[in-house]
């Protein structure tokens, strides 16, 4: 029987842009590019690799976002994921991690799935909590965190790289998995895997098919309130001095003064 | 007085000192009750006492070593519920470790409740806990408050001081019942890491990073002097690690730690958008560069344009002489 991998992506603004907060408080989403979060491509590496080992897989790609979020679901299908499924719906708009996962979650139920893959948090939000969530909303093992994994026989394992300590996990199919940076670096799209990603399907599904209520999700609906976001002010100029000798002995001043020495 | 739950993260019953800031914003909110788990549990009341718990409840089983996460999700719900049933819970106040921030998103979805994660500032506010975030690479501050359920809000490290509070402390044994969940992922094998002696590195008061500059792992004993001269935590950008010169436990970055201390020193980083919003936070900054141009001197409090091997040792040796 076929393995179906599911994972899950997110669109974001470039890290490298001018981010900011649009009126409403939400992500502004129209001054930056957005791509496929960095972070994600490391879940659609290792999902190739796993379906790769595998005898017979399936990649889909899901993502919950706005129409541009397409351009992230290409990127994996160009990456070689083979179906997409787009979740956008303009009562979407502001939902926060709570209201997002209940979405990802009726979606990951509707589309089926053995093994769900997710990077280890979003370069936007930068939570890192939705893995865990999703496994608590589906009712499956969480294997979080990953920098090595490996899927054989219904079974997942991998190693946790923690601060304290590395731990080597097992859990069985169906689970929800996160890998992080470490896990290997991510393949780039060739011009076949480009063209060939042209062809491939995406559907898309709004909430009613999702059978989720407008009032569910949302910055209405959402679990948490922004009341105020502000740029945080420039740093004063400090003093910068260049070394003719005497630079260390200099910035020790500098350090006693600020009382650290 | 509504009461606040704290999560405790300690090392076989030794508090670790996010938890004790914890107990300090807690204070501000509530009265907080402490929840510690696994072994040296009970150990930890003393000090948690001291630092403002009226109570610490407690429970220990081996499901909390062998298994991932979930066991200690329903020991926090045990928790939850124990003491919502006996009067009135402000919030869940977690230390944002890795595994706390998990632990708390898995509450927080079991009591229908909101979450809020790494925050570095928590206050009291007519509609609930007020949380400040850094948002965006720490470009921007946010303030937050959770709008459904009992807000669950996870905190970092360095985000208040510890504070002197006396209070009763009194230790309750807790209840856990564990779930069809919560052995369903096995830890098969654990291998602590070795300890280097040095602080924490998202609680150390100091910390010395070094990047591409350091240009090499055999350079690298270079920061580790001196940050070891100021007893301070060591760190290393993103091109250091993937460099292999330097372990990913010790990147800061976006994709590393984010760290906050009172003093960052950058020795051989430029300062990328990736390393700013691990460390942008730190309140006196220190940058060692040889490129005047370097983005971290808009940083920067003090910068040095200069060979590191040259000032960085100097420095180290100046810092000893004045120490004595």
């Amino acid at each position: 029987m076929s393995l179906r991998i599911v994972v899950c992506v997110k669109y974001v603004p470039d890290a490298t842009g001018d981010r900011h907060f649009a009126d409403d408080l939400t992500v502004d989403r129209e001054d930056v590019d957005g791509l496929l979060s960095e972070l994600d491509e490391y879940a659609v590496e290792q999902a190739l690799q796993i379906a790769d080992e595998a005898d017979d897989a399936e990649i889909t790609v899901l993502t919950v976002g706005p129409e541009d979020a397409k351009d992230a679901l290409r990127k994996a299908l160009s990456m070689g994921a083979d179906k997409a499924i787009h979740v956008e719906d303009d009562d979407l708009h502001g939902s926060d991690v709570m209201a997002t996962s209940l979405v990802l979650a009726k979606a990951l139920d509707k589309a089926g799935y053995d093994l769900v893959i997710t990077g280890m948090a979003s370069t936007d939000g930068t939570m890192g909590v939705l893995p865990a969530i999703l496994a608590e909303r589906l009712g499956v093992p969480q294997v979080t965190l990953l920098s090595e994994v490996k899927v054989e026989d219904g079974t997942v394992t991998g190693r946790r790289d923690g601060d304290s300590a590395s731990e080597q996990l097992v859990a069985s199919l169906p689970a929800v998995v996160s890998v992080t940076d470490q896990s290997g670096e991510a393949r780039y799209p060739s011009f076949k895997g480009i063209m060939a990603a042209k062809k491939k399907p995406v559907e898309s599904w709004d909430l009613e098919e999702l059978e989720i209520e407008a009032d569910e999700v949302g910055l209405e609906g959402s679990w948490t309130a922004v009341d105020s976001a502000a740029q945080r002010p420039a740093r004063t100029a400090g003093t910068i001095v260049k070394d003719e000798g005497e630079g260390g002995k200099q910035l020790a001043e500098f350090l006693a003064g600020q009382k650290f020495i | 007085m509504a009461e606040v739950l704290v999560y405790v993260d300690h090392v076989d019953g030794a508090v670790r000192k996010p938890t004790l800031e914890l107990l300090t914003l807690a204070r501000r909110i509530g009265e907080p009750v402490a929840v510690a788990l696994g072994a040296g549990a009970a150990d930890t009341a003393a000090v948690l006492a001291e630092h403002g718990a009226v109570k610490v409840l407690t429970a220990d089983a081996p499901e909390f070593a062998e298994y991932l996460v979930v066991p200690k999700v329903d020991a926090l719900q045990a928790a939850y519920d124990s003491v919502s049933a006996a009067g009135s819970l402000a919030a869940v106040l977690v230390p944002s470790s890795a595994e706390g921030k998990e632990i708390a998103a898995r509450l927080a979805v079991r009591i229908g409740s909101g979450i809020i994660t790494d925050a570095v500032d928590l206050e009291a506010g007519d509609e609930g806990p007020v949380a400040t975030q850094a948002a965006f690479a720490a470009s921007f501050t946010t303030k937050s408050r959770v709008s459904k359920g009992t807000p669950v809000i996870t905190v970092k490290p360095n985000s208040a001081p510890v504070e002197a509070a006396a209070a009763a402390g009194t230790v309750e044994a807790l209840a856990v019942t564990f779930g069809a969940l919560a052995t369903g992922t096995k830890v098969v094998s654990r291998t602590p890491r070795e300890s280097t002696g040095r602080p924490e590195l998202t609680e150390a008061a100091i910390v010395v990073s070094g990047g591409r500059g350091v240009n090499g792992a055999e350079n690298f004993h270079l920061i580790e002097e001196l940050a070891d001269s100021l007893g301070a935590a060591v760190g290393a950008s993103r091109a250091a690690v993937d460099a292999g010169w330097y372990p990913h436990t010790n990147q800061v970055g976006q994709t590393g730690k984010s760290v906050s201390p009172q003093l960052y020193i950058a020795s051989g980083i430029s300062g990328a958008i990736q390393h700013r919003a691990g460390m942008q936070t730190s309140k006196t900054i220190v940058a060692i560069n040889k490129d005047a141009e370097a983005p971290i001197f808009d940083l920067v409090d003090y910068g040095v344009v200069g060979d590191l091997f040259e000032v960085v040792p100097q420095l180290t040796g100046e810092i000893k002489a004045r120490k004595g």
